[in-house]
């Protein structure tokens, strides 16, 4: 498949615009995908606090149509990764994810999740963005409430937006080694400078 | 039942006034140093504990004594770590922390091991069943080996890490490969090589409930929530 960007061209001419019919049926399973996305709380540390509080009756998840959380994979519709990903775990939230049928989509709730937050160390995958693809990011550490919802509305929007003609949204993209932006793993070993101020720590002390 | 060696034992009350030094001495120095004169190398009190350096040739011998004797009964291993000091001319010290519930002591033993030789200590596994994890913790961050331990594989990083040990004082904090590296090793590890799902499911996992669950199970019972 390759990393080629989609065809987003907007035509105005009428014979090529999509259809009143296509409009309507897009934003019909569009705002149903919206308005009842399932979320599988991947709730590891702190976040999942958060994300339990933004469920409760103060906050309630359960008016975005989130409040029927489900633990199995194989009925979610969102994975919200909410705390840090240690290494050890990284195969097993890659597997949940190749586990959730399409349509599905992604928040990475908190720093640790996003960037690795506060841990930059050798335990902790820095960012579950090198492992799943994200939709949404919520910084904070933990974000309050109305940030997940904040965040939350985003991938409504980002829902609301998707047309069934776009056929690149429900491919799961793996690197194509013949494309011309393939980049060789070996290749990007030499490109992964650690990021800001952490240029050099992989060196041995002292 | 905790404090039972004790005659009359008052209700225990959290100690004030603690002193860095001239702590009181835990009786164990003065019955160990009597009983393992050549083990012992010295013993100092710090904020109210005792802490017994032992020669690591004899950990296993002081530790089985400290289990058994009568008047010593430690029988609560709280930890097992170790310590490798910034100063990097100073030996390992393997620390274990131990309890004794029936006479409400506390004593910490440590052993310390040049860093020349090959980081080994006696593994306490036949004395205190609660090492297992502890001594495998141990192993995964310092890469002390306990010999006798019955599985002594990593536990808190997968078991075919190979960037070394996470705490000794030469592994830089994010660790020695690229983030690439770490990230492209963590998804190849295989968290599943000691255990299959099958055996995890619950009509497997049934013949191996102690006989009255099966009893009660198979006869209706509710006993869970």
């Amino acid at each position: 498949m390759g990393l080629t960007a989609p065809d987003r061209t907007v035509s105005y001419v009428p014979e090529s615009q999509e259809g009143w019919v296509a409009t309507r049926l897009d934003f019909l399973v569009n705002w149903s995908r919206a308005n009842s996305l399932w979320p599988m709380p991947f709730g590891t540390a702190c976040c999942a606090i958060e994300f339990m509080a933004t469920a409760a009756s103060r906050f309630d998840l359960a008016r975005f149509g989130m409040e029927r959380m489900s633990f199995s994979p194989r009925q979610a519709d969102v994975l919200i990764c909410a705390g840090r990903v240690p290494f050890k775990l990284a195969p097993i939230i890659r597997r949940i994810w190749q586990q959730m049928p399409q349509p599905k989509w992604c928040i990475s709730m908190g720093a640790c999740a996003s960037t690795g937050g506060m841990f930059d160390n050798y335990a902790v995958v820095q960012g579950i963005d090198t492992i799943i693809p994200v939709d949404v990011y919520v910084p904070g550490c933990p974000p309050r409430p109305e940030g997940l919802i904040h965040g939350i509305r985003l991938l409504q929007e980002k829902v609301m937006n998707e047309r069934r003609s776009d056929s690149t949204i429900r491919q799961e993209m793996l690197p194509d080694p013949n494309s011309e932006l393939y980049i060789p793993a070996s290749a990007i070993n030499e490109l992964g400078e650690p990021f800001g101020n952490s240029v050099h720590q992989n060196r041995s002390a002292p | 039942m905790a404090g039972s060696a004790i005659a009359n034992a008052p209700a225990p009350t959290t100690p004030k006034g603690v002193t860095r030094d001239g702590g009181e001495m835990n009786p164990t120095a003065k019955a160990l140093s009597e009983k393992f004169p050549m083990a012992v190398e010295r013993s100092l009190v710090v904020w109210g504990e005792t802490t017994i350096f032992v020669r690591p040739s004899s950990i296993l011998e002081v530790m089985q004594w400290l289990h058994d004797d009568p008047t010593q009964q430690y029988d609560y291993l709280s930890d097992v770590t170790a310590v490798e000091y910034r100063d990097l001319d100073q030996p390992i010290e393997v620390v274990w922390h131990l309890r004794s519930l029936p006479y409400r002591r506390f004593l910490r033993v440590k052993a310390q091991i040049a860093k020349n030789q090959p980081l080994e200590v006696p593994s306490v596994w036949s004395i205190w069943k609660g090492a297992d994890w502890l001594e495998r913790e141990c192993y995964d961050m310092f890469g002390i080996k306990f010999a006798g331990h019955p599985d002594l594989r990593r536990i808190l990083m997968w078991e075919q890490y190979r960037e070394g040990f996470p705490l000794r004082k030469d592994f830089p904090l994010r660790g020695r490969f690229s983030r690439a590296e770490q990230l492209r090793q963590a998804l190849d590890q295989n968290p599943e090589s000691r255990y299959s799902m099958e055996e995890l499911t619950v009509a497997d996992a049934f013949e191996d409930l102690p006989e009255d669950m099966r009893r009660r199970l198979t006869s209706g019972e509710r006993t869970g929530e």
